[in-house]
């Protein structure tokens, strides 16, 4: 099974052509059992890959045997395949909800969505920058698409705004790897970790000025505070399986952030190492207390999981800034579970809104409604989950990253933002609840019930919250080996470069 | 050469920038194209300028461009063309949608206070 590594990108692709072709493209059903069929298989092909990198295996896929660092390469190691099978459970849930009905309202929806995931899993896997530009592109290209699926005049103007953002970060990105072609010389990231440290002085300067601008881009797609006004928008507006599978976006920016300053300008990067910290530490800081803010103001249940994920995002950028091992480990924890939950939450935030008729979910009184028990444990779950209470997933991700911060300096920053974000939370989320579900104005009039496939594409997502705590041993443990393997990275380079390098 | 290659990157790069401020979805879309255009140009400096040096590998030959910012480049334009007719296609739809062409959806309202300051 040499070629598994190359599946998650192939299989996606494949049936996305495969739909846009006669005998499947004009119908409905086919498409669905297709997608449906696509993605278990990616499922299972991740777990599989998952379990071969859990014996600490770094497989390099080398494309057309061109050795790196001159041809492509894709680098299937622990941390790559956590977010593959991330990545497709989540597309799998998303699907499931989508095959309810959301994928009527437009043409061309399940190509699209197989594109996406396609983009996703290429951006996970590749083992350089350039190719991590391409599938960027790949997949902002579907979701400006999927975005404006279904159309209307709010997912007209979130898209505008989100189309211009990413295109300009788009431009920026490509300047950065301009710079850093120019003076390394080199796109492999593990052949640009091994050049970075034996820089002149004289382009050191330029190299930073790269890789910050780096930093600019992966901030705009993980929502990092002065870049992140586009998301609660934009989040807000797009159909529900969309804004669920929107939820992985920003951690592919984070993602990002961890590979290329954890490996290139790492601990081992000589005058630029750790040249992202000084920068991450007051954006996090910031980001919690603006994104605090936004969950208080929220005034509707989907602005107020867009606000939610941006919280989310502050909460990782913290276990970035601190840059350890054991911090990088707590902080995949809460990554896998935040992940899940904010998309759980999202399809949540859509059944309710269908059953409130014209309210549909601002935070007014309005008609009961019709399936009030099924959706309020749902809710129930969902709020403790991403509140960070116990016995869910949250507070055990909390918990270890608030556990990794170093008690002088740190903590002092950290514990107040943190606990503050979840404080404002638990009152949004309650104040949410209580209007929603009990403040009701009337019976309803006539019952337009969810679907049995919304209901389980919604328990499936909420209900890795507790496996997340009862397999929580070996799952955290799996992150923390992550951690220690993505933090020597850059002592092992030889690794990655089976040729030896340039 | 990497005097007027610079100024010409230096420029595109800030009319783009100034373009992509505006307020109006036209200005914009040219803004982005211009801010890619500068884009490409800076990418193929990125392998070094040269004159008269043999394309690819030769063995005879002592100077030689490097050919990966020129695949590079070519992967920019491509993107980047397709990402413009998105753009162009969406502006237009967004016209249609609000029925104007701000980049908000909605014009800035005009207060009495602004129009007065702007009469002389």
């Amino acid at each position: 099974m040499e070629h598994l590594a190359i599946l998650p990108i192939l299989i996606p692709l494949l049936c996305g052509v495969l739909m846009l072709l006669p005998p499947i493209s004009g119908q409905l059903s086919r498409q669905r059992s297709l997608s449906l069929a696509a993605l278990g298989v990616l499922v299972l092909i991740t777990l599989r890959l998952l379990l071969q990198a859990g014996s600490d295996e770094i497989e390099v896929y080398v494309l057309g045997d061109w050795q790196p660092p001159y041809g492509i390469v894709l680098v299937a190691d622990r941390l790559s395949t956590l977010m593959l099978l991330l990545s497709s459970v989540l597309g799998f849930a998303s699907m499931l909800y989508a095959c309810a009905g959301d994928d009527r309202q437009g043409a061309y929806f399940h190509p699209l969505f197989m594109f996406q995931l396609m983009g996703i899993n290429g951006a996970f896997l590749t083992g350089d920058i350039f190719n991590l530009f391409v599938f960027f592109e790949v997949l902002l290209i579907a979701s400006y698409a999927l975005l404006i699926h279904g159309g209307g005049k709010q997912k007209t103007r979130a898209s505008v705004h989100y189309v211009v953002l990413n295109l300009v970060g788009s431009s920026i990105f490509l300047f950065a790897l301009g710079i850093l072609y120019g003076t390394l010389g080199t796109l492999n990231i593990a052949d640009l970790a091994q050049k970075v440290s034996q820089l002149a002085p004289s382009e050191q300067a330029i190299a930073s000025a790269g890789a910050l601008m780096l930093l600019v881009v992966f901030g705009l797609k993980s929502a990092i505070l002065p870049l992140q006004f586009w998301l609660p928008r934009t989040y807000s507006a797009a159909s529900a399986p969309v804004a669920a599978l929107f939820a992985i976006l920003t951690k592919v920016g984070i993602y990002s952030i961890l590979r290329v300053f954890t490996v290139i300008f790492g601990d081992d990067a000589g005058a630029l190492a750790q040249i992202a910290t000084p920068w991450l530490w007051p954006l996090a800081i910031l980001t919690l207390i603006a994104a605090t803010i936004g969950v208080l103001a929220a005034s509707s249940l989907r602005q107020l999981i867009a606000q939610l994920v941006v919280l989310s995002v502050g909460t990782l950028l913290v276990g970035l800034a601190m840059a350890r091992s054991e911090a990088t480990g707590a902080l995949l924890y809460y990554l896998v579970h935040s992940t899940l939950v904010c998309a759980g939450l999202f399809l949540l935030a859509d059944m309710i809104s269908q059953q409130r008729g014209k309210a549909e979910d601002r935070f007014v009184a309005a008609r009961r409604m019709c399936q009030p028990v099924a959706i309020g444990i749902a809710f129930f779950i969902g709020a403790l989950a991403i509140v960070g209470l116990p016995p869910f997933s949250g507070f055990v991700g909390k918990a270890l990253l608030l556990k990794s911060t170093l008690l002088e300096g740190e903590a002092a920053w950290v514990y107040p933002a943190i606990l503050f974000g979840g404080l404002a939370a638990l009152i949004a989320m309650s104040r949410a609840g209580t209007t929603l579900f009990w403040h009701t104005s009337r019976e309803p009039d006539s019952c337009d019930r969810v679907s049995r496939l919304q209901l389980a594409a919604v328990f499936l997502l909420l209900l890795t919250s507790p496996l997340l705590v009862i397999f929580g041993g070996p799952v955290s443990d799996f992150t923390y080996d992550t951690a220690e393997q993505l933090h020597g990275m850059s002592r092992s380079l030889h690794l990655l470069l089976p040729g030896g390098g340039s | 050469m990497e005097m007027a290659y610079a100024l010409c990157v230096g420029i595109l790069t800030t009319s783009g920038i100034f373009l992509t401020l505006r307020g109006r979805t036209f200005p914009v879309v040219v803004g982005l194209t211009l801010l890619s255009y500068a884009v490409n140009l800076f990418l193929f400096a990125s392998g070094r300028l040269g004159i008269d040096d043999a394309a690819v590998l030769q063995a005879e030959a002592t100077n030689y461009t490097d050919p990966l910012p020129q695949a590079l480049v070519l992967t920019a334009i491509v993107i980047g063309f397709a990402m413009t007719a998105f753009a162009v296609i969406l502006a237009m739809r967004a016209r249609a949608d609000l029925g104007n062409d701000h980049v908000d959806g909605r014009l800035p309202t005009i207060t009495e206070e602004s129009t007065a300051k702007e009469k002389p």
